[in-house]
């Protein structure tokens, strides 16, 4: 039994314990981002109808020169940024692109994207760990993206990382948690939040991770690219929520087949 | 695995029905791995000086036009212009002369469009991996060399004289830059110049797929210009169509999904439009393509490399964008070199 499963014994079904990420206490376990949408207004919206209360923004998109396409501009006050370092190659790119985010004004809230690969765009797991470990210990709050590894996750969490966002499967596939047996050994083994990132997309996919244990899911192409993303949006943070609560009711295990009596034991209660 | 009887079966395909089934697959592909977004950039021409003789080019050397090369003070005034209409992504083009355009040219230049532009691309002379790394730590973020023709006989026969003449130097010029660490280097093909599209197609392919897995850190993105006449000569092989031109940008989609493909103003505004549903991901908009052409030369001194077919300005294809439902992308780099 992992202290998670402890944990959730003693919380009540409905009151949930509180999840805090870099100090920050959160009521949503659903955060967006706010790539490839059709245009700001429904980016907006898609914020207000999920009541995400965490959006990422690549710090590359972030257009100063045009007001109106300025993204920041689009999203409420309240709401924190986390800003990514999406177009890193390696650690150091990545940590120049954090201490610009800094320097910028965009708070010191950083998603850790190191990506060598533009075809398969998986993360590169061993600079993501360098860039943390230097960006945690200059104040930053770090959020690593990265492929679901145990020994990666432990080294994260040495580092200091604030959790560990493993992909549930390809950026923007919409193939769902096609590495769940990863991600649950994570959930087992690692005691700082696990938000699941990437290739989520349906909300049935965003319940199953968080039925499964998960703290949190971060889900952007399938909202962007919707007909209607603030209905989508409000669907996933639905489904993220009812998700919780399967998980917090200690959902029953599932059987591949029907109970017989007890073809094993059933002798200790014969006379 | 990309194979050659595929592609010659979707280019000689005509049936309806089949078109409009892989334009189908190319929009929805494009959506789902770029969103609804279309990136926005535009080119300065630097100098038309070219010691290279090929024989399809309105900047080749035997041509006699007016040469020019822009002073700092001139590509100052060409920039702030460019950059006051909203572009931040700069393909900066010289005509292929390493004597009047030398890498210290370049980086002079790189200098300057550094304090217009957060994200720069130069189209030039092919050049060693030591001067491309040496433009990449001042600032080059993206390469564009294109091969024309993979058909080497064909390219003998057009490419006459200067450096452009050397098929492999030229066929290595992107992994070459790749090794010296730039961010996104374009290929492409120039469509009619060979007879034979479907083969120079899958060399392009083979030449992108070679490249990504050994490179696989780089942007890549695709053009497919189409010859033009330069003074009513015909130098196409083939005519490309509109169908076919389609065909291809929807093709390259699915054999591509995460690739970008640029169209530029040399196309007309119909098919531009057209073809943004379809699989484009970048293009250009307020084109000039002479030396000195927004700001410092009348139309009727300037000397194009092409004729711009699509005139609309910035702010009218971002209204158009918008009407369409695409979010128009100005910024996709920020400079994070020191």
């Amino acid at each position: 039994m992992t202290t998670r499963t402890t944990e959730t014994k003693i919380a009540d079904a409905i009151e949930d314990t509180p999840f805090f990420i870099g100090g920050k206490k959160l009521t949503s376990r659903f955060l967006l981002g706010t790539g490839k949408f059709r245009n700001k207004a429904d980016l907006a919206q898609s914020i207000t109808e999920s009541q995400t209360e965490i959006v990422t923004v690549a710090l590359r998109r972030i257009d100063l020169e045009h007001h109106e396409e300025n993204i920041l501009e689009h999203i409420p006050k309240s709401v924190t940024l986390l800003t990514n370092t999406s177009g890193a190659r390696d650690a150091q790119e990545a940590i120049r692109i954090a201490r610009l985010a800094k320097e910028s004004g965009y708070g010191n809230w950083i998603k850790i994207e190191v990506i060598n690969d533009t075809k398969y765009l998986l993360p590169d797991n061993s600079e993501t760990i360098k860039a943390t470990e230097t960006l945690v210990k200059e104040g930053f709050v770090v959020l690593p993206y990265v492929s679901p590894d145990l020994y990666v996750a432990r080294e994260l969490v040495k580092v200091g990382a604030a959790s560990v966002m493993p992909l549930g499967s390809l950026i923007g596939s919409n193939q769902g948690l096609k590495t769940k047996e990863l991600i649950r050994v994570l959930i087992n083994e690692i005691d700082i939040p696990i938000i699941v990132d990437a290739g989520i997309g349906c909300p049935s996919q965003a319940a199953e991770a968080m039925e499964m244990g998960a703290d949190a899911v971060l889900v952007n192409t399938a909202v962007a690219t919707a007909e209607k993303p603030a209905k989508l949006a409000k669907a996933f943070a639905m489904a993220v929520q009812a998700g919780r609560l399967g998980y917090l009711s200690n959902l029953p295990p599932v059987k591949d087949t029907a109970n017989a009596s007890s073809p094993l034991t059933g002798f200790l209660y014969e006379n | 695995m990309i194979s050659f009887n595929h592609i010659q079966k979707i280019l000689t395909d005509n049936n309806p029905t089949n078109i409009e089934a892989l334009a189908q697959e190319a929009s929805s592909l494009t959506r789902q791995y770029f969103g609804h977004t279309i990136s926005l950039y535009a080119p300065i021409y630097l100098s038309n000086f070219c010691s290279s003789h090929c024989t399809y080019c309105g900047f080749h050397s035997h041509h006699r036009i007016k040469r020019f090369k822009l002073t700092d003070k001139e590509m100052n005034q060409e920039m702030k212009h460019v950059a006051d209409q909203g572009i931040e992504n700069i393909l900066l083009l010289t005509g292929e002369s390493y004597k009047v355009t030398p890498l210290s040219y370049l980086m002079d230049t790189v200098t300057v469009a550094k304090q217009y532009f957060p994200n720069i691309s130069l189209e030039v002379h092919p050049m060693e991996e030591d001067e491309y790394k040496t433009l990449f730590l001042h600032g080059v973020d993206g390469i564009t060399v294109y091969q024309e023709t993979y058909d080497r006989e064909r390219y003998k026969k057009v490419h006459l004289s200067g450096i452009k003449a050397d098929y492999d130097f030229r066929a290595g010029t992107a992994q070459r830059a790749a090794a010296a660490g730039i961010r996104s280097i374009s290929l492409g093909i120039l469509l009619g110049l060979s007879s034979n599209t479907s083969q120079d197609l899958f060399d392009l392919y083979e030449h992108l797929s070679f490249m990504e897995k050994n490179y696989p850190g780089v942007e890549y993105s695709l053009s497919f210009p189409r010859i033009q006449k330069i003074k009513g000569e015909d130098f196409g092989k083939v005519y490309i169509d509109d169908k076919t031109f389609i065909k291809i940008i929807c093709l390259t989609r699915t054999l591509f999904p995460r690739v970008g493909i640029n169209l530029s103003t040399r196309e007309k505004p119909e098919l531009r439009d057209h073809a943004l549903k379809l699989g484009i991901t970048r293009m250009s908009a307020g084109s000039n393509t002479s030396v000195g052409g927004y700001t410092l030369k009348e139309p009727q001194q300037q000397d194009p490399q092409f004729d711009i077919e699509d005139t609309r300005s910035v702010k009218a294809i971002t209204t158009l964008l918008k009407e369409k439902n695409l979010d128009p992308v100005f910024t996709d780099w920020r400079r994070i070199q020191a």
